[in-house]
């Protein structure tokens, strides 16, 4: 009785997604076979032979820009706009400027030996972030060490020890 | 010159021997043995080791046709070597065709949602979305009024395809485009013109500018924007920009050394 019930089910419902656990192998592959026999049924095709594509020296171009060199449209003259006049030496001289650049490099801000001078003094103040607090300390020490070699002992000494005092009675 | 062209139009000109002449729609122009080589020929020159030639253009009113190229404007037929070499028709015509690269100056008709609808002197309104400006998002909408001039560029412009603009370029970056000042004048003069004026070096252009400040949008669709500090100045440079369609150098000197002696 209840095989002849699950024959009675239509294929389509067979095919939903909450049917497909359901079901065994055999008439999973059975399904999808008929599947895709639908779908090659319903694709068709132009039975014509090949186009054959001539490559041609010819391209077609339907804009001037490409056959006079026309410049770029906004223009300011005598510093009108300063921002226009900026902007057409920049759009005029595309091609004359990548020349350029290749010839010399970019000026740079800072020269390389800025930069040096810089990183050497750099380096130490860095170098004191990754540096223990105690480690800083003695090389704070080091330098003050040498600051006492050189004479008087002005500063009055941060480092002194604090000592617990005795009340005096 | 009638028989002349009856064999133009049937058998075809070297093109080379009508550069700088007038040529009318329906003239064929020949082009030398190489251009209209089939794909075998092409294999054998390369085989034979000979350098490939650059791609000729084939530029505004000429039209691919078999052998050569067929005229579909009536002009002057212009040529340039270097490359592959371009031929091309200058015509003196007033309708503006959009093409996609032009730059415009289009006038804003309407808004309509997301898209501003713009005239810019063709034969359909061209569309231009509120993201394509610089700095826009969906939050921050440029302010954009219906009567503003808009300096743009297409991006799309095919034939029975309503053409798009937009402002910025592929990066990103606005570099000039987008909305022209409040004041100014604009006006129209013929395409050929401005493709005059737009040449490099142009004289015209170099002449006025030793006058006075001035500033100056022109658009491909045949629209110039002017702005100089005073309302008079405008005008003088309008005055003299429209004249000069018809004026020859000569007397466009007359008429700026007029000017610049007041």
């Amino acid at each position: 009785m209840a095989g002849e019930v699950k024959t009675k089910l239509s294929k389509n419902l067979l095919r939903m997604k909450f049917m497909q656990r359901g079901l065994d192998s055999q008439t999973k592959k059975q399904l999808e076979e008929e599947e895709k026999k639908i779908i090659s049924e319903e694709h068709w095709y132009l039975d014509v032979p090949d186009l054959k594509e001539k490559e041609s020296c010819i391209i077609e171009e339907r804009s001037f820009l490409r056959c006079e060199d026309l410049v770029y449209g906004r223009m300011s003259f005598k510093g009108f706009n300063p921002e226009i006049e900026k902007l057409m030496i920049q759009m005029n001289s595309k091609c004359k400027e990548e020349e350029i650049e290749e010839n010399d490099k970019m000026e740079a801000d800072v020269s390389d030996e800025e930069m040096a001078r810089r990183y050497e003094t750099l380096v130490g103040t860095i170098g004191k972030k990754f540096l223990r607090k105690r480690d800083q300390r003695v090389l704070k020490d080091d330098d003050e060490d040498e600051d006492d070699e050189e004479g008087n002992n002005t500063k009055p000494s941060k480092r002194a020890k604090k000592m617990f005092l005795k009340p005096q009675d | 010159m009638a028989v002349e062209r009856g064999t133009a139009a049937e058998r075809g000109t070297p093109a080379e021997t009508l550069v700088g002449q007038v040529v009318l729609p329906g003239d064929l122009l020949l082009l030398p043995a190489h251009y209209d080589e089939d794909a075998e020929g092409e294999r054998l020159r390369l085989s034979a080791g000979a350098a490939p030639l650059g791609r000729l253009l084939c530029g505004p009113g000429l039209k691919r046709s078999g052998a050569g190229l067929l005229v579909t404007t009536c002009g002057l037929l212009r040529h340039r070597p270097g490359g592959g070499g371009a031929y091309w028709v200058d015509s003196q015509q007033k309708r503006y065709v959009p093409v996609k690269g032009d730059h415009v100056i289009g006038i804003v008709t309407a808004k309509a949602g997301d898209v501003f609808r713009l005239d810019v002197g063709g034969s359909e309104p061209a569309s231009l979305s509120y993201l394509a400006f610089e700095g826009a998002t969906k939050r921050n909408r440029p302010n954009v009024q219906v009567g503003d001039l808009i300096y743009g560029q297409f991006v799309v412009a095919n034939k029975d395809m309503e053409p798009e603009m937009v402002c910025i370029d592929s990066s990103g970056k606005s570099s000039g485009m987008g909305i022209i000042g409040q004041d100014g004048f604009l006006f129209k003069v013929s395409l050929g013109l401005i493709r005059k004026l737009l040449a490099p070096k142009c004289e015209i252009i170099q002449e006025l500018s030793q006058l006075y400040p001035f500033e100056l949008v022109i658009g491909m669709n045949g629209r110039i924007w002017v702005k100089a500090k005073t309302v008079q100045q405008t005008l003088i440079i309008v005055n003299i920009l429209e004249a000069c369609e018809y004026m020859t150098g000569e007397q466009r000197k007359q008429a700026l050394a007029k000017l610049s002696g007041n």
